[in-house]
């Protein structure tokens, strides 16, 4: 505590702190909280669940952004724990490889997504030309339901691996190494070194990376939209591709309010566990 | 060397090259589309037989339709980003000031709302926020675009920055203050200086996180002379006939400043859990 502060009291502190976050408590307030408000009273109307549960697109969304999620960030956590552990090394040729993982998380999502979108095209794509030189003839890769949201998850692991193996490869490193060393006494192997050292020191860690990839992966809407677009036949959309589609598609912004209402509240169950873990 | 831990470096290198040949195949993909020739364009090959950089010409001097407006574009896209690092950069340092310097007890508070401001998916907000947008007549103007990246990305600049803040030491305040000089002369006369070099990473990241946007740019822009260049990019895709060759040098022009941007304050971006916060998606 400051010198200064303590003359002051914990009234007049409290005031100028105020004074100092108020450009970002208006913020919150006015882009945060009003629009969370607009969508809560909308979603108080009970005919817009009625033409969504009743509508089979919205159901095949729900289960395609059930299994978006849940495939792609738990493939991607467990891929980035092992080779964190691979990485895990000062080496010069593994400095160097690592520098160019990261290269998916530095560029851009749109630049990767048309990449691997020209890529699967059925006609022109180099995917076409590997498989036919493999014996395996050619498909129409983003022209059936489960390839497409197979594709989706690919493409999720491709872009955003590498930073959470960079978390996880961090919280690694705080690990004390007289532990590995004493477990190297014990005779462990690799696989009882992860089993009784690595993995109990990076569980919490591990979770919350989890539990927030989960969250911002539910609100996704740039991979799905250029990926596929919904397509075939809206069979592919997630949450906020179908909100997007019923409002300037459909023409009922209701609805698209009410996609993002009916995923509320497991959304923010999960925010305030976060807050929780993370504070 | 022992055999077993022969077998461990083998599996090792195995690895090792299967992630980098997984990583960079994209992105070969992307640069060998962007030098292809239009005639070799629907031809599929493992090697562009004739590369060209005709194509970086044609997007550099706006000559195809698809890129008529790329400089515009691209000043769009500059314009937006500058203004979204100004806001960022103020509201999140006199945040970290109150949090990290003033510490009073509501500030417990604020730090749960920019936590939350940082988990909840922006596209949970999007609909709404196009709503209000239009309500104040804000719609296809570069405010609306403003305010929307610089809410989203204010939380974890202010985490950095506030981060950084709790190292300062308490004498420099003190003494400041025994000179009688208040919250506002500290701020700018000491906490400013001292954390610019945080600052160049934090408004850095904010300009970037703003450049890459696509989502709240598509709801908000609409003129074909108003959009960022993420946005005339997806456009492409609304064509049967996109010439692919274009956008990917496109692309390629598109990446190269947050690429450059994300190798050197990466120290920065993978801040870590550990000190509660972490980018990505």
């Amino acid at each position: 505590m400051t010198a200064a502060a303590d003359v002051l009291s914990p009234r007049s502190r409290n005031l100028q702190g105020l004074l100092f976050s108020l450009p970002l408590i208006v913020l919150f307030l006015a882009f945060v909280v009003y629009p969370l408000y607009f969508e809560v009273t909308q979603a108080l109307d009970r005919y817009t669940y009625e033409v969504l549960f009743n509508d089979p697109i919205y159901v095949q969304t729900i289960v395609n952004t059930l299994v978006y999620v849940g495939i792609a960030v738990n493939l991607k956590l467990f891929l980035a724990l092992l080779l964190s552990g691979v990485l895990d090394d000062d080496s010069r040729s593994t400095r160097f490889l690592s520098a160019i993982f990261l290269l998916p998380w530095a560029i851009p999502v749109l630049p990767g997504i048309l990449s691997v979108r020209w890529m699967m095209s059925s006609q022109w794509g180099i995917l076409n030309l590997i498989s036919e030189d493999l014996g395996l003839g050619t498909h129409h890769w983003l022209a059936s339901r489960w390839t497409a949201i197979s594709a989706l998850i690919i493409f999720h692991i491709w872009k955003y691996l590498p930073f959470w193996t960079v978390i996880i490869l961090a919280a690694r490193r705080g690990i004390p190494r007289q532990l590995y060393e004493a477990g190297a006494i014990d005779g462990a192997n690799p696989f009882q070194t992860f089993r009784y050292i690595s993995f109990p020191l990076l569980a919490g860690i591990y979770l919350i990376c989890s539990l927030l990839s989960m969250v911002f992966t539910m609100g996704d809407f740039t991979n799905v939209w250029l990926m596929t677009g919904g397509a075939p036949g809206d069979s592919t959309h997630v949450l906020a591709t179908l909100a997007y589609r019923y409002t300037f598609r459909v023409g009922k912004l209701d609805w698209g309010v009410g996609v993002f209402a009916t995923a509320l509240p497991v959304t923010l169950l999960f925010i305030f566990i976060l807050i929780k873990k993370i504070r | 060397m022992t055999r077993g831990r022969l077998g461990v470096n083998v599996m090792r290198a195995a690895v090792l090259a299967a992630v980098t040949a997984w990583t960079l195949f994209p992105i070969y993909y992307m640069v060998s589309l962007a030098v292809t020739p239009w005639d070799d364009l629907f031809r599929p090959v493992y090697v562009v037989q004739r590369p060209t950089l005709d194509n970086f010409k044609f997007v550099l001097l706006q000559e195809s339709p698809f890129v008529k407006y790329f400089w515009r574009w691209l000043a769009n896209s500059l314009l937006v980003s500058g203004a979204v690092m100004v806001a960022v950069l103020a509201v999140a340092a006199l945040g970290s000031y109150a949090l990290g310097r003033i510490r009073f007890g509501l500030g417990r508070y604020i730090s749960g709302m920019t936590l939350f401001t940082y988990i909840i998916p922006a596209s949970f907000l999007s609909i709404p926020f196009f709503k209000i947008m239009g309500d104040y007549d804000l719609l296809d103007t570069y405010w609306a675009l403003i305010f929307a990246m610089t809410t989203f990305a204010a939380p974890y600049a202010l985490w950095v920055l506030w981060d950084y803040a709790k190292t300062i030491p308490n004498e420099i305040d003190e003494s400041a203050a025994i000179d009688g000089a208040g919250p506002v002369a500290i701020f700018f006369r000491m906490y400013l200086p001292l954390i610019t070099p945080t600052l160049i990473a934090v408004g850095t990241y904010a300009f970037f996180f703003a450049w890459n946007e696509y989502l709240y740019a598509v709801l908000l822009l609409q003129g074909e002379k108003m959009i960022t260049l993420p946005v005339g990019m997806g456009n492409f895709l609304t064509s049967d006939d996109a010439p692919w060759n274009l956008l990917m040098a496109l692309s390629v022009i598109y990446s190269i400043p947050p690429v450059i941007f994300y190798y050197i304050f990466r120290r920065y971006l993978t801040h870590g859990l550990v000190s509660g916060a972490v980018q990505g998606t």
